[in-house]
């Protein structure tokens, strides 16, 4: 069924078609793209607020300042609930059949989903960002370093909705892909983007420095803070390119 | 010489060890109506989704438009326009949005794809409705959306799985004069799928059975019909007297029928006027009484039961339900 080969002269004039029928789902029914966007900017407020005080002196300087990269990852990974119910629920109406029998680049009605999540997980982090500023965020990071640190997130955003396509593709409906990538989500509050992972008990501890988004954080860390980076910027990269890697070929696969 | 829109030789599909379609034969005229009559289970819907490049078969050579459907997919799929059973229609966007996305998708100029949208959303009659989200419309307004998408990418050859399937009466005439229209107007060839005997009967320039993955008859309609002993023309009358006269005038083919009071007389008849007048004549010749009388035209049922020697409405075994779900499946993942 997906040896077929594929129209693929019309790719990016399908990508943006099916990115624009997206962007109308999200108006049309907003309550899902706002309860992922708003709800990692309402746990950077509530962290900081509940916990800030307590956390100071393990973080060593003002909490916010410790908090705010580490949050920004929240929105990749929140993402990919949006993202998987979205391709479930395609996979379950009948328009995707008509998509199927038409002269169309088929990989169209996967890649506009990742687009829209990009443009999605951007407009949080500057959402989250802003807001960041306002309680207190004081980033040291130049011009240069405020763009790497944006694309490390554009990058992270795009290898885990390839993965979260994947977890869609494979659910049998949409109640449960919105479950699927829930050890996603709670990846970055189990690493270093809360607190230092030393102050972990050690099975934990193991397995929150050597997962994806403690590295990732890091190198976040630096590029906004100046804080030591490391061989974690490289680690970071590596993580990206085997997850964007594995999430495109798995999805290809069942697709 | 009229070439042929869809060949199909020795059409197999199975689904592990259930055997869905068996060996078909199908030649469809260009510019034609061909339907697919058949009940729930009988392999309709797959032989659709075959023909429409949305699954492979098992063998056979089938071809569309001159494209085989197992390595020409693109160029069979420029060609056909598909209406499933299913709605594909996508409910949040609005009727006209629906139509410019697949005017976007089949590559047509912005400007062309916005005329077209309002032409087809006044040819639909969906003009009042063509900016609300189609959640909103009706069984018959969405089937008409349907319809009117797959009209946009010009398609050649148009395939219909169940088109009046779930529609009102109303709503299913409309539909009717729409696919005329299609072959009358634009010279398109039409595959069409249904479960009724009428449908195919209005619509149909020939028809093919299909029975278990089998072709069980395959004609035009009257030739189908005469296939089938099923019509009849039944007379009540008040009283036993006038029955028995009336049986004696009509002669050895006037039965009593079982069903009822056993005063209503069935007299074979092919549902047609000059039968029902021959009838009427000889009641009048003798002066007998008839208290009513109906004309009892041949149905899916009757089909069924002369071709296959089973009963169309009886549902299908468990076996074959479950396949249909696993059919249904294979479609939303495929």
């Amino acid at each position: 069924m997906s040896t077929t080969t594929v129209a693929n002269k019309h790719a990016v004039a399908d990508t943006m078609t099916m990115l624009r029928r997206n962007i109308i789902h999200a108006k049309r029914y907003p309550s899902m793209v706002f309860g992922i966007l708003i709800m990692p900017t309402v746990l950077l407020l509530v962290f900081n607020y509940v916990f800030g005080g307590a956390l100071e002196k393990s973080s060593g300087g003002e909490y916010i300042d410790y908090l705010a990269p580490g949050m920004l990852l929240l929105l990749p990974a929140y993402m990919t609930v949006s993202v998987a119910v979205s391709i479930a629920t395609d996979k379950s109406k009948g328009i995707v059949n008509r998509f199927r029998v038409m002269a169309i680049s088929q990989s169209s009605m996967l890649t506009g989903h990742v687009l829209g999540a990009l443009i999605q997980a951007l407009g949080g982090m500057a959402v989250m960002t802003g807001v960041a500023l306002l309680i207190g965020f004081r980033p040291n990071a130049n011009l240069l370093e405020w763009v790497a640190a944006f694309g490390l997130l554009t990058l992270v955003t795009f290898a885990f909705t390839w993965l979260a396509i994947a977890l869609g593709l494979l659910s049998p409906n949409p109640e449960s892909a919105s479950n699927a990538p829930f050890p996603i989500v709670m990846m970055p509050f189990l690493g270093s983007g809360l607190v230092a992972t030393d102050t972990m008990p050690v099975g934990l501890r193991q397995f929150a420095e050597y997962q994806p988004f403690t590295p990732i954080t890091e190198t976040l860390r630096g590029l906004l803070m100046g804080t030591e980076i490391g061989v974690n910027g490289w680690v970071s990269l590596g993580w990206c390119a085997v997850i964007a890697g594995g999430g495109y070929l798995w999805s290809k696969s069942i697709f | 010489m009229v070439n042929s829109a869809i060949t199909a030789r020795g059409l197999r599909k199975a689904y592990g060890e259930h055997t869905v379609l068996d060996g078909i034969d199908l030649t469809v005229a260009e510019g034609t109506i061909f339907s697919l009559l058949g009940p729930n289970g009988a392999g309709k819907t797959t032989t659709v989704q075959i023909l429409t490049t949305l699954i492979g078969a098992d063998a056979g050579e089938i071809a569309v438009g001159g494209y085989d459907v197992g390595t020409e997919r693109d160029g069979v799929r420029e060609l056909i326009g598909v209406t499933g059973q299913f709605a594909a229609v996508d409910e949040l966007l609005t009727g006209r949005e629906n139509l410019h996305m697949m005017g976007d998708l089949n590559h047509l100029p912005r400007r062309d794809t916005r005329g077209l949208a309002t032409e087809l959303l006044e040819r639909f009659d969906l003009v009042e409705a063509a900016d609300k989200p189609a959640s909103t419309y009706s069984g018959g307004m969405t089937r008409r959306l349907d319809l009117a998408m797959t009209l946009v990418g010009n398609p050649r050859v148009i395939f219909l799985d169940e088109p009046t399937t779930g529609l009102d009466p109303r709503s299913r005439r409309a539909i009717w004069d729409i696919i005329r229209g299609l072959v009358d107007d634009l010279g398109v060839t039409v595959f069409l799928t249904t479960q009724y005997l009428e449908e195919a009967d209005q619509l149909a320039d020939r028809i093919a059975v299909l029975d278990q993955g089998r072709i069980v008859a395959e004609g035009t309609a009257a030739e189908l019909k005469r296939l089938i002993p099923g019509g009849h023309i039944r007379i009540d009358f008040a009283d036993q007297r006038a029955l028995a006269a009336a049986q004696y005038a009509l002669g050895p083919s006037a039965r009593v029928l079982d069903a009822g009071d056993g005063l209503t007389l069935a007299v074979p008849s092919d549902g047609g006027v000059r039968s029902l007048r021959a009838v009427l004549d000889l009641l009048d010749a003798e002066s007998i009484q008839a208290g009513g009388i109906s004309v009892h035209t041949p149905n899916l049922d009757d089909v069924f039961l002369t071709l296959t020697g089973r009963s169309a409405q009886r549902p299908a075994t468990a076996a074959e339900h479950d396949n249909d779900r696993a059919t249904t499946e294979q479609e939303s993942l495929a």
